[in-house]
């Protein structure tokens, strides 16, 4: 129980690192958006259930924040990307603007 | 000594987010910092709870989530036009 604890704690630490690591480095704010919202979900939830493991007091309300957390990051992350979205701003000059172009046909309609 | 590593892991995660806050282009790489910043900051807040070994920062870093989540939806509407 301990040892497991201990490496989901790291694992947990080590996403969080590359999570942050790609927002300094992706070139484009929807790019970073999937580089800082996704790893760091996962980095959470993996630290906060060993630490829930390590120390057993910890368990509940560990389950409570972890459930909290998978719930509202993904919220969050949707709702900044619709308003960088919708603000226009700029993307990578690669990226592939099909899907774009579909979507704003619906938004017309 | 899994628990050093973790803590100065975070303490970099922190430092490169805060960079991105500083220097982001645009107002949605801010908030973008901003949000991954909340999250880092409630997992961390767990783990000092361990280390300190009081229950009680649990409460804390719960109320830190949802206090987070609800200025990072608040400010995103804001930018986008519809408050």
């Amino acid at each position: 129980m301990e040892i497991a604890g201990q490496v989901l704690v790291l694992i947990g630490a080590i996403f969080l690192f590359l999570g942050s690591l790609g927002i300094i480095r992706m070139p484009d704010v929807f790019n970073r958006l999937q580089a800082g919202t996704k790893a760091t979900t996962l980095g959470a939830l993996s630290l906060i259930i060993g630490v829930g493991l390590m120390n057993t007091a910890f368990l509940w309300k560990a389950i409570v924040l972890v459930v909290f957390v998978v719930l509202t990051n993904p919220i969050s992350s949707s709702t900044i990307a619709r308003a960088s979205y919708k603000m226009k701003v700029p993307m990578f000059k690669g990226t592939i603007k099909k899907m774009e172009e579909s979507f704003l046909e619906e938004e017309e309609k | 000594m899994i628990i050093t590593i973790s803590l100065i892991l975070i303490g970099i995660a922190v430092f490169l987010s805060f960079l991105r806050l500083l220097i982001g282009p645009t107002v949605s790489d801010r908030l973008l910092a901003a949000d991954t910043l909340t999250t880092i900051t409630a997992a961390s807040i767990v783990l000092v709870a361990f280390v300190l070994g009081r229950l009680i920062y649990m409460d804390v870093a719960i109320v830190y989530a949802v206090i987070g989540f609800v200025g990072v939806v608040t400010v995103a509407r804001y930018l986008e036009g519809g408050i």
